[in-house]
């Protein structure tokens, strides 16, 4: 028979704790998918315009990028590939990543109400956050293809990597979020902080415009680890040759340890968050 | 299955708690930093902290079930929590054998905007059900909550006893070893806190069951282990169920009462004699009186020039308000006419009411001619308070004894 001890010290055995967690993450796979199945039904469910406010925001963006750009507002280098494709690509791509970010801490926060009163694998949540994503991710994706095919970029074989890509953009932005959870979930200030801080995150990475030539941008540029994924995305989507390949790997690489020493700290701080906020 | 098997060992378990929420929270970051480390070193109280659940230990086997009682904010809440494995103690061990079922929040996990089929599936897989055990349970929980006609529709349009029905068929159909209720069956209509109540005792051979409840009448019907807080500390625990019971009972010690009357006549004592006419004097406020034995009610009142005939009367009322035995000196064909100093003594023969603790309050009326009641000169709501005890079970208010034959 299974047997649980609670004490204050929490046996810290980070490879036990891990362990643990993928097991909960195995065993809780029905709750994931039906928490996430619950929140997409009732998003679509209470609304008639449904799935098409999933890329509305990316869209809008790109359509004021496009505007500025070709009314000659904005003088913008050349990207290679049609201006449109461009900016949705890159807007698209962004909101992805953005919400990747804010996923675990709302996700968390939604489940409140239940964290304090039943006691259920906490992981769940994560990854019913990680579901929830890949679906609206794959309804932005297919508009992608639209934009694709309507301004003449074509088919190429390694737009069959763009779902990998777009996946490890999801993960990469999931293992950000995770992080900041603990603390978002004490402080409201954190939340507010991260959507402030990636509005001005957004002009430091090629979203809208590509990396110029020199100077302070293109340093602080190259180095932000979203240019990478945002960059090989988008090159894999329309068929250009990955630039940032490499340094794309290095981050993904460093986002696997990293996520799982996020979830270990999840699993450790969400008593303590219990404990503070019991509704 | 072994008789002896425990299921759930509770060892000096503590639980700190903060008064001030900015402090709260900043120790919640101090607590996650140190989270991190392991957090071995011994804790103490910060400021602004508090002991919500202090030093609690207790034993649970298979088939036994504690009710575990307190006043509202004793820390009852805080220990099913630590229990569930929802927050960490900060001092003291729980171990916990087999699957652990709560019904605690019933409907867990609903979405208002989804019906109520959907939301069986939501609520069964934050219960732990996977979507297997969920499709072969399906229809004994619509039959169980009895909503057929309505499982198609939102859950928002539901009554919320509708909701609280849905919410208990689909915990109903755990099998836990351990099984924690809180307050659950506060709520829904009679029938079906029956249908509740009857699955809870099915429940109860085969689990180890903790059971969290203001209404005694409950406590001492389902616990045959009894466990009273107050402050977080333990007051009583152990297998004596109906001393928990009264203990809890006399932690509402009321001394608020309500006089009033005419001013004709006024108390000028009260005092309760025992069979060899001493006094009884009043430990921790009550006056202690033995179950079936003879005491003497004595009142001395000051009565006005005015008064004509007047008679006296006492009532029991009980810690739910509920008045449960008058002693009046009319239906003993008592009706006095004295003024001045007076004092008035009513001995009852054989006091039978059940244990627990009664308020008394004294009233004393005019009489008129045709034997109706007349002003009220006096009364006074809550005189004084007894404790029964010399009985051991039973919660009715009148416990007879009686000759008992066999042929």
């Amino acid at each position: 028979m299974e047997t649980k001890v609670y004490q204050k010290e929490n046996n810290l055995h980070l490879g036990k704790l891990l362990v643990e967690s993928l097991k909960d993450i195995r065993r809780s796979r029905f709750l994931s998918f039906q928490l996430a199945k619950r929140d997409i039904q009732a998003q679509y469910r209470q609304s008639y315009l449904g799935i098409i406010w999933a890329f509305v925001t990316p869209l809008a963006t790109a359509f004021v990028w496009i505007f500025l750009n070709s009314s000659g507002t904005v003088q913008l280098t050349d990207t290679g590939i049609p201006y449109p494709v461009y900016a949705f690509s890159g807007t698209l791509l962004w909101s992805v990543i953005t919400e990747a970010i804010n996923s675990p801490i709302s996700s968390t926060n939604s489940a409140k109400g239940i964290l304090s009163k039943i006691n259920f694998p906490k992981e769940a949540l994560v990854m019913s956050g990680i579901l929830k994503l890949l679906f609206n991710s794959s309804v932005k994706v297919i508009l992608l293809l639209l934009f694709i095919f309507f301004y003449g970029v074509g088919f190429n074989w390694s737009l069959l990597l763009f779902p990998f890509v777009l996946f490890a953009g999801i993960f990469f932005g999931t293992t950000l979020g995770l992080f900041i959870t603990p603390l978002g979930m004490l402080y409201k200030d954190i939340g507010r902080m991260i959507t402030f801080g990636l509005q001005f995150l957004m002009y430091v990475t090629p979203v809208v415009y590509a990396i110029p030539k020199s100077g302070i941008m293109k340093t602080v540029m190259e180095w932000n680890p979203f240019t990478p994924i945002i960059l090989t995305a988008r090159d894999f989507a329309v068929g250009m040759p990955p630039a940032y390949l490499t340094y794309f790997l290095i981050v993904i690489a460093c986002c696997i340890p990293l996520f799982f020493i996020a979830l270990i700290f999840y699993r450790i701080s969400i008593p303590i968050l219990v404990e503070r906020m019991s509704a | 299955m072994n008789e002896s098997e425990i299921l759930v060992k509770v060892e000096n378990l503590s639980k700190k708690f903060c008064k001030d929420l900015k402090t709260s929270l900043w120790y919640g970051v101090k607590d996650l930093a140190s989270g991190l480390s392991g957090n071995k070193n011994e804790r103490e109280l910060r400021p602004k902290e508090f002991w919500a659940v202090k030093d609690i230990s207790f034993e649970l086997r298979r088939g036994e079930c504690l009710g575990l009682i307190g006043h509202n904010g004793a820390g009852k809440s805080t220990l099913l929590k630590i229990l569930n494995g929802l927050i960490n103690p900060d001092a003291g061990k729980v171990t916990i054998r087999g699957r652990v079922g709560a019904l605690i929040e019933l409907g867990a996990g609903f979405n208002p905007i989804l019906s109520g089929r959907e939301n069986i599936y939501n609520n069964g897989a934050i219960l732990g059900f996977t979507k297997k055990e969920i499709d072969e349970k399906i229809d004994k929980i619509i039959d169980f909550a009895e909503i057929r006609e309505f499982i198609d529709m939102p859950v928002q349009n539901y009554s919320s006893g509708m909701k609280v029905r849905l919410g208990f068929a689909v915990a109903a159909q755990m099998e836990p070893d351990v099984l924690i209720i809180d307050e659950v069956l506060a709520v829904g209509d009679v029938g079906f806190r029956m249908k509740c109540l009857t699955r809870i005792g099915e429940l109860l051979k085969s689990t180890a069951v903790i059971f969290v409840s203001h209404s005694m009448p409950q406590v001492s019907r389902i616990a045959n282990k009894i466990l009273l807080m107050k402050n977080g500390s333990e007051v009583i625990g152990g297998l004596n169920v109906s001393d928990g019971i009264e203990r809890y009972y006399q932690l509402f010690q009321n001394g608020d009462s309500i006089i009033g009357g005419n001013g004709l006549i006024e108390i000028k004592d009260f005092k309760i004699l025992n069979d060899s006419l001493n006094c009884i004097d009043a430990e921790n406020g009550f006056l202690i009186l033995k179950h079936n034995y003879k005491y003497t009610f004595q009142l001395k009142l000051k009565v006005k020039e005015q008064v004509k005939k007047y008679f006296v009367n006492y009532s029991f009322i009980d810690k739910e308000t509920k008045q449960v035995a008058n002693f009046f000196s009319v239906f003993s064909d008592s009706v006095f006419s004295k003024t001045g100093e007076v004092i008035i003594e009513g001995e009852i023969e054989n006091l039978i009411l059940g244990q627990g603790t009664y308020s008394i309050g004294v009233a004393v009326n005019e009489i008129k001619e045709c034997n109706s009641r007349g002003e009220i000169y006096l009364y006074n709501s809550n005189i004084s308070i007894i404790s029964i005890t010399g009985i051991e079970t039973g919660h009715a208010p009148v416990q007879f004894l009686g000759n008992w034959n066999i042929n």
